[in-house]
């Protein structure tokens, strides 16, 4: 169990260090870049977010950082245009920066088209009519999914990040980990469920 | 994550036949081909509970975001240049609105705008009754179609040599073992043949995504097929 407690402190430190910059206050800043096109409010966020994204875009492109600063600027810009879309019911500002990067990967990196529903689209099935309760809990999701995304072993937590974030093939992380490709299929489905049961836990 | 109700209204109607998790997250993840993405986008915007999931997965991409590497080396020269754009009032683009060419609700989007890309619906014979219409997609490794199978009519008994996805959208089909309205997903493997048949009182239209073409049984069909380019 030693490795698992070693993972959980240095899980508990990046946390300290996240909270550098809070769900609230970076909700503020969203909405002051929107409603007011507050250049000062963008630079916090921007001196926060770009280094990550320029990070992760340095992984997608294989390294070639040169590429990768030019698509962390362009989401950022895509950040400032877009940010009166953002909707802080609906997803924390960082999920939804994430979203911005991923798609401009696809676009630039990729090449491909991401096809998308529309939310305005009158053939959408909306959801249901969210309740006050339901909103408060949305707001909650993101201290919920940090402490399930915690409570998941490293192993697990591994899978769901190569999969997912580093969008590797199950093959491609089987080489990785020198693991049979059923073996990550399933240790993948299984984080998957561990994670949903985490949340549901949280949710009660 | 949240269990849906149907609707006091009775409105929204329940999918029974959701999205396969490992393909909802490939999708999250940006690398699913753009055949089957084609399918989980359109599933998503008639299925509240998958686009729940959807955001749950999407969370987990802004949580792994915020644990990116954040040295903070030329952040300084890089926010320079953006402000200098910023106040330039550099590319401030105007927000297109998405023309609406058709009325049919049949069709969500992403697919509506995909059809209206290819000239709009085109029904080609497959006989009996039956129609396909291809969508042209831009990836080489899937093939997308509607189907129209006329009511109470079986779909051409075939087999797969990969997978098939087909979401329905208009009526119902049945196989052996479950029924299948619009939004609920079916996923066939290479290994099943099966013969689903749409329900009595209406067409039931699919759409329909293949990585290999299909294997018909009927000689006369796997013959034409490449001319029906199925």
């Amino acid at each position: 169990m030693r490795p698992k407690l070693g993972r959980e402190r240095k899980a508990r430190a990046l946390e300290d260090e996240r909270l550098a910059l809070g769900a609230d206050q970076m909700i503020g800043l969203m909405s002051a870049i929107a409603n007011s096109r507050d250049v000062g409010a963008f630079e916090i966020l921007y001196g926060h977010f770009y280094p990550r994204v320029r990070s992760y875009m340095m992984r997608m492109t294989k390294g070639d950082r040169v590429l990768a600063e030019e698509l962390a600027q362009e989401t950022m810009m895509r950040v400032w245009h877009k940010a009166a879309l953002f909707d802080a019911a609906k997803a924390q500002a960082s999920t939804w920066i994430y979203t911005i990067a991923r798609n401009q990967m696809i676009d630039s990196v990729r090449r491909g088209t991401r096809p998308a529903f529309d939310e305005n689209d009158p053939a959408l099935v909306p959801d249901e009519l969210e309740t006050a309760d339901a909103k408060i809990e949305r707001e909650q999701d993101a201290a919920a999914l940090n402490r399930a995304m915690i409570a998941l072993s490293g192993k697990h937590i591994e899978v769901l990040r190569m999969s997912f974030f580093d969008g590797l093939t199950h093959s491609m992380i089987a080489d990785r980990l020198n693991l049979p490709i059923g073996t990550v299929k399933s240790r993948i489905r299984l984080a998957c469920e561990k994670l949903r049961l985490a949340l549901r836990e949280q949710a009660k | 994550m949240r269990e849906t109700t149907p609707s006091a209204s009775g409105t929204s109607q329940m999918i029974a036949h959701h999205l396969d998790g490992d393909m909802l997250m490939q999708y999250c993840a940006g690398t699913l081909a753009e055949g089957w993405s084609v399918a989980v986008a359109t599933h998503l915007a008639l299925c509240p509970a998958c686009r729940s999931e959807m955001r749950t997965l999407e969370s987990v991409g802004g949580y792994f975001l915020e644990r990116e590497n954040a040295e903070r080396d030329d952040v300084t020269e890089s926010w320079r240049r953006v402000k200098d754009k910023i106040e330039a009032g550099h590319m401030e683009k105007a927000v297109r609105m998405k023309k609406r060419s058709s009325s049919d609700l049949t069709y969500p989007e992403p697919l509506r705008t995909y059809i209206d890309a290819a000239g709009g619906l085109r029904w080609r014979s497959l006989g009996r009754g039956a129609a396909q219409m291809i969508i042209p997609i831009g990836d080489k490794t899937t093939s997308v179609r509607l189907l129209k199978i006329p009511a109470g009519q079986p779909v051409p008994e075939h087999s797969h040599g990969g997978l098939e996805l087909t979401l329905v959208l208009d009526g119902s089909f049945s196989d052996e073992i479950s029924t299948f309205g619009r939004g609920d997903i079916e996923i066939a493997d290479g290994n099943l043949t099966h013969q689903p048949r749409a329900n009595p009182g209406r067409d039931c239209i699919c759409l329909a995504v293949t990585d290999a073409p299909l294997r018909f049984k009927s000689r006369l069909l796997r013959l034409i097929q490449p001319l029906l380019g199925i």
